[in-house]
């Protein structure tokens, strides 16, 4: 396995920031955590259960890296389909659509929607049941800076309502929105702190530069 | 498995279908030219030989091609790993893909019999069951295989590698019997022979016997044989 020696903890209610640049092993952690990932050796647990054990299915939210939702289908109709899937009820489809503001292309076929739409779509998708915990596969990447600050502010919403968030990104400027950070390097966990104890740490201007520093420094 | 899932998933195959007509139309009209096509090439009494045999193949390579290339695209996409990841049981995938392909199966098996019998003037009983469970074990086939397939081009050459060695050995061409030995024992293994039997029994004794019965009822058996090894091939975990 492309990851080694991960752990930490998560109280209910925090948003945990998985940052590292493209091909550090972010995708395959969280692939691990929600339990499609073939795992070698070592054991992972996930909301004291084993990743991937059927009693999870319902109480983790998952949103892939690329839009995994019908591009045949509408956007309502695919939030429909996954809600059944779920047992959510039926209205928690208007309830996702509201949070991540696509009340407007409701009947629209996905795959007419734009990059940045589908992607919320996806995102709906993965909100749907209400989730404790909500494990995200860089939701942010090339969107626009506006979407990117309104997904945030639902991330913090989401928290601040008691649900736990895994979110990844490369771009480091995110990890600001972040309680605890995972810095990854090389399939390897360099640092788990939280953001200013990481620019305390380091003595770097933003957080960009700190996990520069970090890895000039061998500070993992 | 659940009913209230599998049913949700047919329901939603439907309605990407239905998003889709020209996907639709094609699945529909193509075996419908087809007979057409061989009514026309055949006088009256060799059409009533071969019609009918054709009338179950032609649903099946339709089925098969559409369920391989509808499941890798679900493999592919990533939406089968997201399903995976919640509750849904994989006998709710492939049978919500039975059941959906299986309706579309028997509108298009009565809409080509009855027109078949209607405007080709094809006269044999019991053709309509026949291309039914054709287009049903071509829906389990094309699950199964898409298993084995990593892209779309692989799932659509599967077709001429699944399907027409049991086109050769299912005794349309040479009856079984007259086969050398070893392809005769190994049409055995081959479900299109029973239809082709089963056919057979309805040409000769202008009237569905129990040996008709028996016939189908072996390629149900095959159709969910293959729905259960394919149900086997999913995996909750990928690398």
């Amino acid at each position: 396995m492309a990851v080694d020696g991960v752990s930490f903890d998560l109280s209910a209610g925090g948003v945990v920031g998985l940052l590292g640049p493209s091909g550090s092993g972010k995708t395959t952690l969280i692939r691990c955590l929600v339990g499609v990932q073939i795992v070698e050796s070592g054991s992972i647990e996930v909301l004291s259960e084993p990743a991937g054990a059927p009693g999870l299915r319902r109480r983790v939210g998952y949103l892939t890296q690329a839009p995994s939702v019908y591009g045949d289908l509408t956007v309502r109709g695919n939030l429909r389909y996954f809600a059944r899937v779920l047992g959510a009820p039926p209205d928690d489809v208007d309830r996702v659509l509201a949070e991540v503001d696509l009340q407007r292309d409701a009947e629209s076929l996905v795959g007419r929607l734009s990059g940045g739409q589908r992607s919320r779509v996806s995102l709906a998708t993965a909100l749907l049941g209400k989730p404790e915990l909500l494990i995200l596969d860089e939701p942010t990447v090339g969107l626009d800076p506006i979407l990117r600050r309104d997904l945030w502010a639902l991330f913090r919403r989401l928290a601040a309502a008691g649900t736990s968030l895994i979110v990844s990104s490369h771009v480091m400027e995110e990890a600001a929105h972040c309680d605890l950070l995972l810095l990854m390097r090389d399939g390897r966990l360099i640092a788990r702190e939280t953001p200013a104890s990481l620019l305390a740490r380091t003595g770097a201007g933003d957080l960009e530069a700190a996990f520069v520093a970090l890895i000039d420094r061998g500070m993992g | 498995m659940s009913w209230t899932r599998t049913y949700a998933t047919a329901r939603r195959i439907l309605e990407q279908l239905r998003h889709d007509p020209r996907t639709l139309a094609l699945l529909l009209v193509v075996p419908i030219v087809l007979m057409g096509l061989i009514a026309w090439i055949f006088p009256a009494h060799d059409f009533d030989q071969y019609g009918p045999p054709l009338l179950g193949i032609f649903p099946m390579l339709v089925m098969f091609l559409v369920t391989s290339v509808a499941t890798l695209r679900e493999r592919t996409s990533g939406t089968l790993e997201r399903l995976l990841a919640m509750p849904l049981a994989k006998a709710d995938f492939i049978f919500g893909y039975a059941l959906a392909f299986g309706v579309l199966a028997t509108l298009q098996a009565v809409l080509v019999s009855g027109i078949s019998f209607g405007l080709f003037g094809l006269e044999v009983q019991g053709s309509a069951a026949i291309a039914v469970t054709d287009a049903l074990l071509g829906t389990a086939l094309g699950l199964f295989v898409s298993a084995f397939a990593a892209t779309e081009f692989q799932a659509v050459q599967f077709m001429p590698a699944i399907l027409i060695p049991q086109l050769l050995l299912c005794g349309l061409l040479l009856p079984v019997d007259q086969l050398p030995t070893v392809l005769h024992w190994l049409s055995y293994a081959m479900p299109m022979r029973y239809t082709v039997e089963a056919t057979s029994v309805v040409m000769t004794a202008a009237t569905v016997t129990s040996t008709y019965w028996v016939n189908l009822a072996i390629v149900g058996v095959f159709a969910i044989g293959y729905l259960g090894l394919g149900a086997a091939t999913l995996r909750r975990r990928t690398p």
